[in-house]
């Protein structure tokens, strides 16, 4: 379970990454999001796995550590509303600048060319 | 109502910020200036009572809740956190004052987005919990982004943008950095950390470590250090001047954030991992100083000057940060104060005078004269002498100091002749703008009548900001004292943890 977990966290984290540095607004909104999800997975994990173990709810010998929990939870709404932030900015950075790159022009396309 | 004081200078903004949301105070612009006004320097007389209190009783834990520590979130107000808030809140207040003569109306909820960005900057000064500081970061971000924004332009865009994506990344980072010591800690409380740190063995030291350093990159991105520091200058000078008058205070919030870190978790007592950081600051910080000079000799104008100004100045506070002995932090507590003050002010100024020179703006070439040169070039003398630390005012105090506690580190000989070299780029920068600016002109007649000139709330919240350079030199006896106290404070590793897991008592 632990290798899954964790190649599941590897991959989200390196197609994130490949996609932030695309420098397109599109594909940096999605790899920011695919970050964020290897995230808040990471964060989830830092409370060890565990199966069968109750929440802390109930009575239970073993129970699993809510405070990732309660931490993953806090990083999804932050994320979200960052996300819809970023979703805002890229279209506006569209029409203002008249390009989805994230510098505005491309990057071989000279200054005059963008007026 | 006493009992829950250190929890004010979170609540009030908070308060404020809504406050201005609803009629009948957000209900037209006279009544959202009067009520920010008031609001905000409420916000700041209970950040002064805060630190007459701290004065007097010493640390107050506040305890969020009423769960104790560490079990729950605690606020933490030390002589360093709530200095710190008092300088946010009168920055604010200050801000909020000079935007009252027509900032304020080029955007929308330009006076709650204040409000919120002085509340995270609070909450990450005063809380003492790992987790919380990232959610206040959270918070002083997403108001620093809209801000931003506020009024801006096509330039404006593309840094925003920058910006955005750059801290989200940054957030990603933070949030893996504080899993990772969850999981080798157990306890996201900062003084428990510090106690847990020194217990790890085996493999967990290398765990933590990695934590720590991801924790330093984060912080290098919102202080500015280099390699991060490329999105600064772009971003301060595209904001609204009086927007980046307030940014002043965020980098400051990621050097703060160091000082607490790596001397309290990773300080003199973190066993294997103690002064951890320390090598990788100590040159980074060199290199932060050089690159920051060279911007300033580069700038083309008034308000990139400034920016590159931040980051000399953050520079400067890193190296001291990486000292770790209390003389050093005693200087950088007394440098903040005076360079986040000095730095707003030349933002402002920046303004005001590209206002007066019509289509060059604040370019430093030479254009149409400002309307009112000796009001204004009395200002940017004031401002310029404090900046580049000549004596009389509080920059050349806060020089002399900062050299005198470098003095017996180790690398010395590398950071005086650098730092000296800045401070001379700093001045002949300064000087060739400022003689630019207010002499050369293309021709002797001002070239419309109709220039705006300097509103009186502009001026007072302006000479707020600049009488901060003769008023920390005159009061330089009580003020260095208590930055040594609140340097002693933060350098007492036992007493800190003592006071903070007991709750305060």
């Amino acid at each position: 379970m632990e290798l899954l977990y964790a190649s599941c966290v590897g991959l989200l984290v390196s197609c994130g990454v490949f996609l932030i540095l695309r420098a397109r607004t599109f594909p940096v909104v999605l790899g920011l999001t695919m970050f964020s999800y290897a995230v808040n997975l990471f964060l989830f994990s830092s409370g060890r796995l565990s199966l069968n173990k109750a929440a802390v709810l109930g009575y239970s010998s073993e129970y699993a550590d809510p405070l990732p929990q309660a931490l993953v939870l806090t990083a999804i709404v932050i994320g979200f509303a960052m996300t819809a932030f970023v979703v805002i900015l890229a279209i506006r950075g569209k029409t203002d600048l008249g390009s989805d790159h994230v510098d505005g022009k491309l990057p071989n396309q000279t200054s005059d060319k963008n007026k | 109502m006493i009992q829950h004081l250190t929890f004010l200078p979170v609540l009030l903004p908070m308060l404020a910020g809504v406050l201005l949301l609803i009629s009948p105070f957000g209900k037209n612009k006279t009544n959202r200036r009067v009520t920010s006004v008031i609001l905000s320097a409420v916000a700041f007389l209970a950040s002064l009572v805060l630190l007459l209190k701290v004065q007097a009783e010493g640390i107050q834990v506040y305890a969020v809740g009423d769960w104790s520590a560490p079990f729950g979130i605690v606020l933490v107000a030390d002589p360093l956190s709530t200095l710190l808030v008092c300088l946010t809140t009168l920055l604010g207040f200050v801000c909020v004052l000079y935007s009252s003569a027509g900032d304020d109306e080029k955007g929308s909820f330009f006076h709650s987005l204040v409000h919120f960005l002085i509340l995270g900057v609070n909450g990450a000064f005063l809380t003492g919990d790992a987790f919380n500081l990232f959610v206040f970061f959270e918070v002083l971000l997403i108001a620093s982004y809209s801000l931003l924004m506020h009024g801006g332009d096509k330039k404006n865009t593309r840094a925003a943008l920058h910006y955005v994506i750059l801290n989200l990344v940054g957030s990603a980072i933070f949030l893996i950095a504080l899993g990772i010591l969850y999981g080798v800690l157990g306890t996201l409380n900062m003084a428990d950390m510090a106690q847990k740190v020194a217990l790890l063995q085996g493999d967990d030291v290398y765990l933590a470590k990695i934590g720590g350093l991801l924790l330093l990159v984060v912080f290098a991105l919102k202080g500015a250090l280099l390699p991060l520091h490329l999105w600064l200058p772009n971003t301060y000078a595209t904001a609204m001047p009086v927007v980046a008058a307030l940014f002043a205070i965020m980098t400051k919030v990621g050097v703060y954030s160091m000082m607490r870190v790596y001397t309290l978790i990773f300080g003199d007592e973190a066993g294997e991992l103690s002064h951890m950081a320390q090598s990788w600051l100590w040159w980074l910080a060199l290199a932060t100083i050089a690159m920051g000079a060279m911007g300033v000799l580069a700038s083309k104008d008034l308000r990139k000057l400034t920016a590159n100004l931040v980051i000399v100045s953050v520079g400067t506070l890193v190296a001291l940060v990486a000292v770790q002995t209390i003389e050093a932090s005693s200087a950088a507590i007394y440098y903040l104060v005076h360079s986040t003050l000095v730095t707003a002010a030349l933002f402002m100024l920046a303004d005001l005078i590209g206002r007066q020179r019509g289509n060059v703006a604040d370019r430093i070439i030479a254009g149409s004269p400002v309307a009112q040169p000796r009001l204004l070039g009395a200002c940017f003398l004031i401002a310029a002498v404090a900046v580049i630390g000549m004596p009389p005012l509080s920059g050349f105090i806060g020089k002399v100091w900062l050299l005198e506690a470098t003095l017996n580190a180790e690398y010395t000989f590398v950071f005086w002749p650098l730092y000296l070299l800045a401070s001379l780029a700093i001045l002949v920068g300064v000087s060739k703008a400022g003689s630019t600016v207010f002499w050369h002109h293309q021709s002797q007649e001002t070239e419309n009548a109709e220039q705006e000139r300097v509103y009186p709330v502009q001026l007072v919240a302006l000479i707020i900001l600049l009488s901060g350079g003769p008023l920390m030199s005159i009061f330089a006896g009580p003020l260095s004292e208590y930055a040594i106290g609140a340097a002693t404070q933060l350098h007492d590793f036992n007493n800190n943890i003592k006071v903070i897991l007991s709750g305060g008592q």
